[in-house]
């Protein structure tokens, strides 16, 4: 981008350091979330990746679209990979090794951070690890072909919480991975979408330049998963926010702040009715949905207003 | 130099604080919980110079190595059993990104049923994660092989994580007599650590890709042949260590063996005990020797077959059984080792020691006894030593 | 390491240790272009030139031309219609692929 009279490109920082060639599927809004984070975090940055979809399609050997130094290991780690990384580069400075301190951030998909990385996310935490935490949350275990997940939302359907007969796909609510951040008191907590960019990129700057843990949730429409027209990745990431599904906000250091207030919500209907995942569900399920959602805003606002 | 006492942990501890390690990552588990409380003590009293990470499992102190090793950080850290178990497949990414981190492991038997006491069951379980492995026998050698594992380990022609084996309570719980190394001798022994693909700004790579069927058997077999070459460099290190401290290790070390009929091969504390059955035998005319393998991975092929040339028979003490399987890892791998040679020795395996089973001289002496026996016979039977209940 | 060899003429000798990567961003050079059933067209009696196409493309392979007209980089344009669905001024239309 050479032209800075144009006028998006003008508002961002120019390189892309997450480069094109990646086997992300049609229309990924995760990998233009990874895009978009990327392109907010800079050059001057060490990613810690844990398994899952922007892992596999960012890394096939041996090519690679991270043109940052990038470490990937195993799963439920990447926290922990982050925290030797964050104590190594401390040292080293300390002993005159190295002149830079980059940002360590860690990554990883709902599975990664949810499920099976929780405990090493909540060690680090706990520790007070430097570091940014970007949970890209395409709702199931994408990569290994949409299981469900503890950040599944209630009545979506995935292999492992399947709609049938007897069962209207996931019968527990998303679980409430900020408010777990916030329960640690780290100093930065905020939700994203990249439906909304430049709060994304804004959110990531300021996580950066926190002293301390900071954990950014980025909801991540996923084509392939939620089943629907690639083309949508983006317009469905608005509705979640518009309908209260997904609200955007950020917590620092304890005081909530949203950051999109609507007076009215639209009706969860809107958000669902374009996804197959929720394809199966009938009206008492939508509503419930609906009950759902309109109690879960409430309590936030509560956290807002207090 | 002064001769001091200090238990076999507190000298470990002290070899990686004489090497001026960068990071510790550390999460207790009884044996080995003494290194890390230890090491906690010298960076809080500005002994040690290093980031100390309390990790909240083994997954995570293992995780944690590999971060900071791939950022160039010289990092060390301790386990034992369950511990080494949970962070298996953590062991495995280790070697195969080629990172150095030491590792010293206090062994452990393995629940169920849970025992605190020493065997080698959870290193058996890991033979094949690519480390190269390392057994102490005393206090001395906990101290020693501890410094020289970093030198090993960090060597730009091997670049592998390194485990240095000292048994549980056997060997951290006691006090023995041992010579310290001062930091003179050790900044000049060990060079500062380079990773060749160190995670930094300035040079982005991408650590981690993942390999398609077409590609990962090179990818394995690249790393494969790597370690079977370091042997050369582990013994290289070892003579260069000689020449700082006086003593010299080496890949299967002999025990009275020159002219040696029979031959009782051990790993680990109680070849100490072994020495004095061999010398009680010795006493009466018999000629018997012992082995001791002190590199377990890469596996010394050369070094034992070279010793069991002239023996007529070889007695095996594992400290660990293989459920189901051929009896006794040690002596199945020592089997396999000898399968080629044209002339080898009759084999007898036993197990000992299970648990924290002390062995005592007499029945170390049995053992040898009872392994010509059954050697002669051409016998299978492995038997267990103190077994109670036939 | 060069990527131009293909996958199959890499011996064991060739890769690096721990299988690093050392050319930072060298998937650029894999052709996901070949995926798309239809691609983008702009029509620039209609392009107000913000960028916004630029923005959402999840490949980010999207970028002006000198007048400050934006165009997709066929060699990876997966065609997955983003653009053309954000497009303030709906000055890009997804047609098929021959």
């Amino acid at each position: 981008m050479e032209n800075f009279a144009i006028y998006v490109p003008r508002l961002l920082p120019q390189k892309d350091y997450f480069a094109p060639g990646h086997r992300a599927c049609i229309g990924c809004g995760e990998a233009l979330a990874v895009r978009l984070v990327t392109k907010a975090l800079g050059r001057e940055v060490i990613i810690s990746n844990a398994t899952g979809c922007m892992e596999i399609v960012s890394s096939p050997f041996p090519t690679t679209s991270w043109r940052v130094p990038w470490i990937h290991t195993l799963f439920e780690n990447a926290s922990a990979v982050a925290s030797g990384i964050e104590a190594a580069l401390k040292i080293l400075n300390e002993k005159g090794a190295r002149a830079k301190m980059p940002k360590v951030v860690a990554m990883g998909g709902d599975g990664a951070t949810l499920d099976i990385g929780l405990q090493s996310l909540s060690g680090a935490w706990e520790r007070g690890h430097d570091f940014l935490y970007v949970c890209f949350d395409n709702e199931a275990y994408m990569n290994t072909g949409i299981q469900r997940s503890s950040g599944t939302p209630f009545g979506a359907a995935t292999t492992t919480s399947p709609a049938g007969k007897l069962s209207i796909g996931q019968t527990t609510w998303k679980k409430n991975m900020p408010a777990i951040a916030v329960a640690h008191d780290i100093p930065y907590v905020a939700t994203a979408c990249p439906s909304y960019p430049f709060d994304l990129i804004e959110k990531v700057t300021k996580a950066v330049a926190t002293h301390g843990p900071s954990y950014l949730h980025v909801l991540s429409p996923c084509p392939t998963g939620w089943r629907y027209p690639t083309d949508l990745s983006i317009r469905l990431g608005r509705l979640a926010v518009e309908t209260g599904v997904f609200p955007l906000y950020e917590v620092e250091n304890g005081k909530y702040r949203l950051n999109f207030d609507s007076s009215k919500l639209r009706p969860v209907r809107d958000y669902l009715t374009p996804q197959g995942r929720f394809r199966h569900l009938p009206k008492e399920e939508i509503e419930r949905i609906q009950e759902g959602v309109n109690k879960e805003y409430q309590k936030l606002k509560r956290k807002v207003e207090a | 130099m002064e001769m001091v006492g200090m238990e076999g942990s507190l000298a470990m501890a002290e070899a990686v604080r004489l090497a001026n390690v960068d990071v510790i990552a550390a999460y207790p588990i009884t044996p080995q919980t003494h290194i890390v409380e230890r090491l906690a003590e010298m960076v809080a009293n500005g002994e040690l110079n290093a980031e100390y990470i309390p990790v909240e499992s083994e997954h995570s102190a293992m995780s944690a190595c590999l971060g900071s090793s791939a950022t160039g950080a010289r990092t060390f850290t301790a386990t034992a059993g369950q511990g080494l178990e949970l962070m298996h497949e953590v062991l495995y990414v280790a070697s195969g990104l080629r990172l150095p981190i030491v590792m010293g492991v206090a062994n452990r038997a393995l629940s169920s049923p849970l025992s605190v006491w020493g065997d080698h069951s959870d290193v058996m379980a890991v033979r094949d994660c690519g480390w190269i492995q390392i057994f102490a026998e005393n206090g001395q050698q906990a101290l020693d092989l501890t410094v020289c594992a970093f030198r090993i380990g960090e060597h730009p022609n091997v670049l592998f994580p390194v485990m240095i084996h000292i048994d549980g309570f056997h060997l951290s719980h006691v006090v023995e007599p041992l010579f310290l190394l001062d930091k003179s001798q050790v900044e000049g022994f060990l060079p500062p650590y380079h990773y060749p693909f160190a995670l930094d700004t300035d040079k982005p790579v991408t650590i981690g890709a993942f390999t398609v069927p077409i590609l990962y058997t090179e990818a394995r077999k690249s790393m494969e042949a790597a370690l079977r070459s370091t042997r050369d460099i582990i013994n290289e290190v070892w003579n260069e260590f000689a020449k700082v401290s006086g003593r010299q290790y080496r890949a299967v070390e002999h025990y009275r063996t020159e002219d040696a009929d029979t031959l009782l091969l051990t790993m680990g504390s109680y070849s100490e005990i072994a020495m004095e059955a061999i010398d009680q035998l010795r006493d009466r005319n018999e000629k018997v020797g012992l082995i001791r393998l002190r590199l377990w991975r890469p596996f010394p092929f050369e070094e034992l077959r070279k010793a069991t040339g002239r023996c007529q028979t070889l007695v095996v003490l594992d400290r660990c059984i293989s459920p189901g399987g051929p009896p006794g890892p040690v002596c199945s791998e020592v089997k396999a080792a000898l399968y080629s040679q044209k002339k080898r020795p009759k084999i007898a395996g036993f197990i000992g020691g299970l648990g924290g089973r002390d062995l005592s001289v007499p029945e170390f002496v049995k053992m040898i006894e009872r392994g010509k026996e059954i050697a002669e016979a051409g016998g299978e039977e492995v038997e267990t030593i103190g077994v109670r209940g036939q | 390491m060069s990527t131009k060899r293909k996958d199959t003429d890499l011996t064991w000798q060739d890769i690096e240790i721990g299988a690093a990567i050392s050319t930072p961003g060298n998937a650029a050079e894999y052709k996901t272009g070949d995926w798309r059933s239809e691609r983008p067209i702009w029509n620039k009696d209609r392009c107000i030139k913000c960028g916004i196409c630029y923005l959402f493309c999840p490949e980010g392979c999207v970028s002006h031309d000198k007048e400050g007209y934006f165009e997709a980089d066929l060699y990876y344009c997966k065609g997955c219609g983003i653009c053309a669905r954000e497009c303030w001024t709906q000055a890009i239309s997804m047609v098929p692929e021959g």
